[in-house]
């Protein structure tokens, strides 16, 4: 009996060694319910009581050889159909990703958001106020009284006498005087429309960004340090900021702003027409008309506001050289921000 | 403002500067530089040379052989073309090599086989016209003899024999520096501007001639609206001897870009440019009655400008008459019927000072703006009017152009009183954040011609724009230099700063839908009214009441849009007309709605969508649409949306557009375009659009998340399809299985829909996932199949779909 086993297990771990070993055939053959070894194991009660105990032994150690092997080949099989596998499912890494649909934000509202965060990091609040505005606030509480001369430089469209699409945002100046009281330190961007056609530079609506700080002692350098912080945050920390004299009717003293190319740091190149400085915006001490008629003391108070245009900015940071581009909306051109 | 350096001469002495430096300085204290020009730059090499000799070109029938004595000792020879020319003619010329305005290049060849070492010149070849030098002729050499040049130094160069060479800088003056649109105001800023000395002297009064004819003899001037015309000086010139003027007068008004006519009227404009002074001449010979009347016109009254254009006034217009007739309106322009002319005898000069509102708005509304009108309507120096006269009078004696009858009329009936103000050094250090002496600012303001006397300043007349504090600091500051301002940091109680919840709703909102793969567009406010039409709005819609421009650029762009769509569709077209595939737009834009009128409109926000794709399925451009909507109110927060059909807008495919509705509000619609209404719009393929009010999301969305305890039970799955009508929608099916089921109830999802001929005609299946879950336990399976009875029972009673077996 014990030949009988031994052999069983020679031709068990033989058949397992086979290359192609079909392992739940052989365990079935082998260790089934009617497999040779369960044979074999059923015709113990023959034995003696001598025998039982050493032939049980072997008939264990057997069955335990036979799975160990089966075990084993059946861990050595799976790796192997792993390794095929893995080689079959080779891909070339170079063929393009699948492509995923990205949405791209409009550069003008970009950059307003940019220069949002700028001054939000200041302090300032952004407010809004509307399009379609009151003659008043555009205007009159801007120091422009009716048939100010003034008022031939901006190409108003008006919805009536009193009533117009506003042409600067400077408009919230007055709203914001009105709502709230010092310290006052707020942006407000939005849309302005003047009567232009348009051409690669001129659009008869843009956005622009007004900015109003109005507290005690507040002084022309604080302006300049408030507007040199901006462009240096906007254009990078070595920017410079340069004031040039100007008028407006609503500041003053008033200045233009130019900053220091970007491009090429000032020595003079393309973007800067050669000039090493590039005007971004218009600023200047808020006048003390204006502070009066928004109900704040100019003799106690004092302030400053500065008015950018935002398609300006957009257009020099990203070198946009057409304004249609920005409101045709094409979206291989809007894809590019 | 175009300056004449050599003009400025007559002021400042700025020679030691040089032009470059010039403008940067000028712009850095407040005269802002457009450019300059150096006159005949381009002019070279051409000289002063008299003809000695001419003889005839034998292979020409036109040409002509001169010889030209040009100084040099040797006789050079020309051929020319120009049947003007004589022996003993002076002519300019270009001696080759020489250049000539337009980068025109003269060079030494032969005409027909004989050497020609140069041209003579044209004025038209000089640049010049016949304005600039009269008596000469338009084709053919400029003679200089015709011109009262004969004596012209041979070899000389022609520039400086014409006078030519100037530098011209032109300047961007500000509005409220009237003062400086003359000579003698940038004068005043050049000397300030670079510490020179101020030289204006007082023109010379013309002597008397106590012959007994006095002003009076001739005029009479009445102001009737000295609201109006606050001041009016007058003189008369007799004798008048109408002539060109000298060419050093000419060349100074060409170089202020101003055309010499006449004696007379180029004084008018020469006393204008330099003293910012516009002055009229009027023929006296022509004024009825002897009389100057300033008074507003009658309506309907006719009158004929110098320019022959026939204007019809109003009431509103200032205008100069006498006894019968408007002879100019005021401060813009005269009337023909009075013009100087060839035959004029005598004079009446005209120095006024008129309120530039009215000169604006008369001008403005007759069209016309004249280099008078566009100073008048700045304001200018009421004081300025007699030393304007004055120096009318001593160009006319220097010119010899007439005798200055006796007498001036100035009638001024509210003489300006000088505004005096106090000179606050502290504030205006702490205003602009700087630290200057009170004596440094007193001394800048002295040069600028304000009086200064113990802390009090007089402002002077031609400075109107100059009342506090604030003005004063900016008059320092200009000539003290904006650029030596230090930066300091804002100071003073910290702001917190930031977005309000709505303009943070606003940013969710971008970002969601660029998460979603569309682009964000921009697109203009105003449309054209023919867009509802091409959106075929009904004709009784509300939207078609629009805010309308009065003085649009053209239609397209005259009202305010009440709705994105169509501004949508335009930009979709866009895209489409460049062939980009599968486009998906969105648009944060505002709509206008009208409220009463003389009230400002509602700006109402809209969110818009718009895209276009091809179909792999019908229905599937329309549900990605839904899809993005779905996904856009879920990342917003925005609960318990509801989708009803909506087939009564025209914009929308009657069967693919709904309504959505949050708490049984409408917040917007949604739905793919007609194909009528697409029809309008260039696009090729299925476009759906979304219109969502930005309102009404912020309103309705859930501030914060709220967080909804895990479940702790399983779920349990069953799946059932439903044959049921067409018209059936899976939207009262599901419904109705939620309602059926109950609590258990935690989802019911479609997932798939199906019509064939085994379902029969006007049918269809529909599928369901519906997952039943308890809170508390796990659910048994008697307990679901007891919640799919009570569902099926339902759907069969109230939606007549049946299980599909």
């Amino acid at each position: 009996m014990k030949e009988t086993l031994l052999k069983i297990r020679e031709d068990a771990l033989s058949a397992i060694s086979a290359p192609d070993a079909d392992l739940e055939a052989i365990r079935i053959r082998y260790l089934g319910k009617k497999g040779e070894l369960t044979a074999v194991l059923r015709g113990m009660g023959q034995l003696t009581a001598e025998e039982r105990p050493v032939i049980g032994q072997i008939a264990n150690e057997v069955r335990e050889a036979i799975e160990k092997e089966l075990g084993a080949k059946a861990e050595a099989q799976k790796a192997e159909a792993l390794n095929k596998s893995l080689i079959a499912e080779k891909l070339d890494v170079t063929v393009p990703g699948t492509a995923v649909n990205v949405g791209h934000v409009h550069p003008i509202a970009r950059i307003q958001r940019e220069m949002e965060e700028i001054f939000i990091g200041m302090g300032f609040d952004i407010v809004e106020g509307p399009e379609i505005e009151y003659d008043y606030y555009n205007f009159q509480a801007l120091n422009i009284p009716p048939d100010h001369p003034a008022r031939d430089t901006q190409d108003t469209f008006y919805i009536s006498e009193n009533i117009l699409l506003r042409t600067q945002t400077s408009s919230v100046q007055a709203r914001t005087m009105e709502t709230r009281k010092p310290p006052i330190r707020i942006v407000s961007p939005g849309r302005v429309y003047r009567s232009d056609a348009v051409d690669a530079t001129h659009s008869p609506l843009f956005h622009q960004m007004e900015g109003l700080v109005i507290d005690r002692g507040v002084t022309m350098g604080n302006l300049k340090g408030a507007l040199e912080m901006f462009a240096q945050t906007m254009f990078g920390a070595d920017t410079r900021v340069r004031f040039r004299p100007h008028h407006f009717p609503f500041t003053e003293p008033s200045a233009e702003v130019d900053v220091s190319c970007f491009a090429c740091g000032g020595k003079g190149c393309r973007l800067c027409k050669g000039e090493g400085w590039i005007e971004i915006l218009g600023a200047g001490m808020v006048h003390p008309n204006v502070l009066t008629m928004g109900g704040i003391d100019p003799n106690e108070y004092s302030g400053f506001a500065f008015g950018m245009g935002i398609e300006r900015i957009a257009m020099l940071k990203y070198h946009i050289d057409d304004m249609r581009h920005l409101y045709e909306n094409d979206v291989r051109f809007l894809k590019q921000f | 403002m175009k300056l004449s350096m050599k003009w400025l001469a007559d002021f400042t002495d700025v020679s030691d500067v040089n032009i470059k430096e010039y403008c940067d300085r000028m712009t850095d204290t407040g005269s802002k530089v457009e450019g300059y020009e150096t006159l005949a730059e381009d002019i070279e090499n051409v000289v002063v040379g008299k003809i000695t000799k001419i003889t005839k070109h034998e292979n020409s029938d036109h040409l002509q052989i001169c010889m030209l004595d040009c100084g040099t000792g040797e006789e050079i020879q020309i051929v020319t073309g120009a049947q003007n020319v004589f022996e003993g003619a002076v002519v300019p010329v270009a001696k080759a090599p020489a250049n000539l305005p337009g980068g025109v290049r003269i060079k030494a060849g032969k005409l027909r086989g004989v050497e020609s070492n140069g041209m003579l010149c044209s004025i038209a070849e000089l640049g010049l016209t016949l304005h600039d030098m009269p008596g000469a002729i338009e084709d053919g050499i400029l003679i200089l003899n015709d011109v009262g040049l004969a004596d012209a130094p041979i070899g000389a160069d022609v520039r400086d024999v014409l006078m030519l060479k100037d530098d011209v800088v032109e300047f961007e003056i500000t509005s409220n520096r009237p003062d400086c649109l003359s000579v003698i105001g940038l004068a005043r800023e050049s000397a300030v501007s670079f510490g020179k000395a101020l030289n204006v002297p007082t023109p010379k009064k013309p002597a008397a001639k106590n012959d007994g004819d006095k002003i009076e003899n001739y005029l009479n001037v009445e102001i009737r609206e000295s609201e109006l015309c606050y001041r009016y000086s007058a003189r008369v010139v007799k004798n008048v001897k109408i002539a060109p003027s000298p060419l050093w007068l000419r060349m100074r008004l060409r170089a202020a870009g101003v055309r010499p006519i006449n004696n007379i009227v180029d004084i008018t404009n020469y006393v204008m440019l330099e003293y910012g002074q516009p002055m009229h001449a009027f023929d006296y010979a022509c004024l009825d009655g002897s009389r100057i009347i300033v008074r507003c016109a009658e309506k309907d009254e006719k009158f004929v400008s110098l320019d022959s254009i026939p204007h019809t006034l109003d009431d509103s217009m200032l205008v100069i008459a006498d006894a019968k007739k408007p002879v100019a309106l005021a401060g813009v322009m005269g009337g023909e019927n009075s013009e100087i002319t060839d035959e004029t005898k005598t004079v009446v000069f005209e120095s006024a000072m008129f309120k530039g509102a009215s000169v604006r708005v008369s001008g403005k509304k007759l069209g016309m703006r004249t280099e008078s009108s566009s100073r008048f309507e700045k304001g200018l120096d009421r004081e300025n009017t007699m030393a304007a006269l004055d120096r009318a009078c001593e160009l006319v004696e220097l010119l010899g152009a007439g005798e200055i009858v006796d007498g001036t009329i100035d009638e001024y009936p509210a003489p300006a009183t000088p505004y005096k103000m106090e000179l606050e050094a502290e504030r205006i250090n702490a205003f602009l954040g700087v630290h200057l002496t009170e004596e440094y600012m007193a001394e800048i303001l002295k040069t600028l011609d304000f009086k200064v006397e113990d802390k009090m300043l007089t402002v002077p007349s031609f400075r109107d724009d100059v009342r506090c504090m604030s003005d004063v600091a900016e008059e320092v500051l200009r000539i003290y230099g904006y650029t030596k301002i230090e930066s300091a940091p804002l100071m003073g109680v910290t702001t917190q700063g930031g977005r309000t919840a709505r303009q943070q709703f606003e940013l969710s909102i971008r970002d969601a839908l660029v998460g979603m793969g569309l682009c964000e567009a921009e697109t203009f406010s105003f449309i054209s009214p023919k867009f509802y039409d091409k959106i075929r709005m009904a004709e009784d819609d509300p939207r078609r009441v629009s805010v309308v421009i009065s003085n649009p650029l053209g239609e397209d762009t005259s009202v305010m849009r009440t709705t994105a769509i169509p501004s949508m569709l335009k930009i979709l077209e866009n895209n489409a007309a460049v062939k980009n595939a599968n486009v998906k737009l969105f648009e944060l834009g505002n709509v206008y709605l009208p409220t009463e009128a003389d009230k400002l409109p509602v700006e109402a926000r809209r969110v818009v969508i718009g895209a276009y794709q091809s179909e792999a399925k019908s229905g599937d451009a329309f549900y990605a649409m839904k899809g993005c909507i779905e996904a856009l109110l879920d990342t917003l927060r925005v609960k318990g949306a509801e989708y009803t059909a909506c087939t009564d807008d025209n914009a929308f495919h009657p069967g693919r557009c709904a309504v959505i509705t949050v708490n049984g509000e409408k917040i917007g619609v949604f739905g793919q375009i007609h194909p009528l209404t697409i029809a309008n719009y260039n696009i090729d393929a299925v476009t759906c659009v979304a219109e969502i009010d930005f309102e009404a999301l912020f309103a309705a969305h859930e501030v914060m998340p709220e967080y909804t305890q895990l479940p702790k039970y399983p779920a349990l799955e069953r799946d059932f399809s439903f044959v049921c009508d067409e018209e059936q929608t899976v939207g009262v099916l599901s419904s109705c299985m939620k309602k059926a089921g109950g609590a258990l109830v935690e989802s019911v999802s479609l997932f798939d829909i199906y019509r064939g001929p085994q379902i029969g005609e006007g049918k269809k299946s529909v599928s369901f996932a519906v997952m039943l879950r308890a809170a508390d336990r796990t659910l048994t399976d008697e307990e679901a199949d007891g919640a799919v009875k009570k569902i099926l029972k339902k759907l069969e009673s109230d939606c007549g779909a049946v299980l599909r077996s």
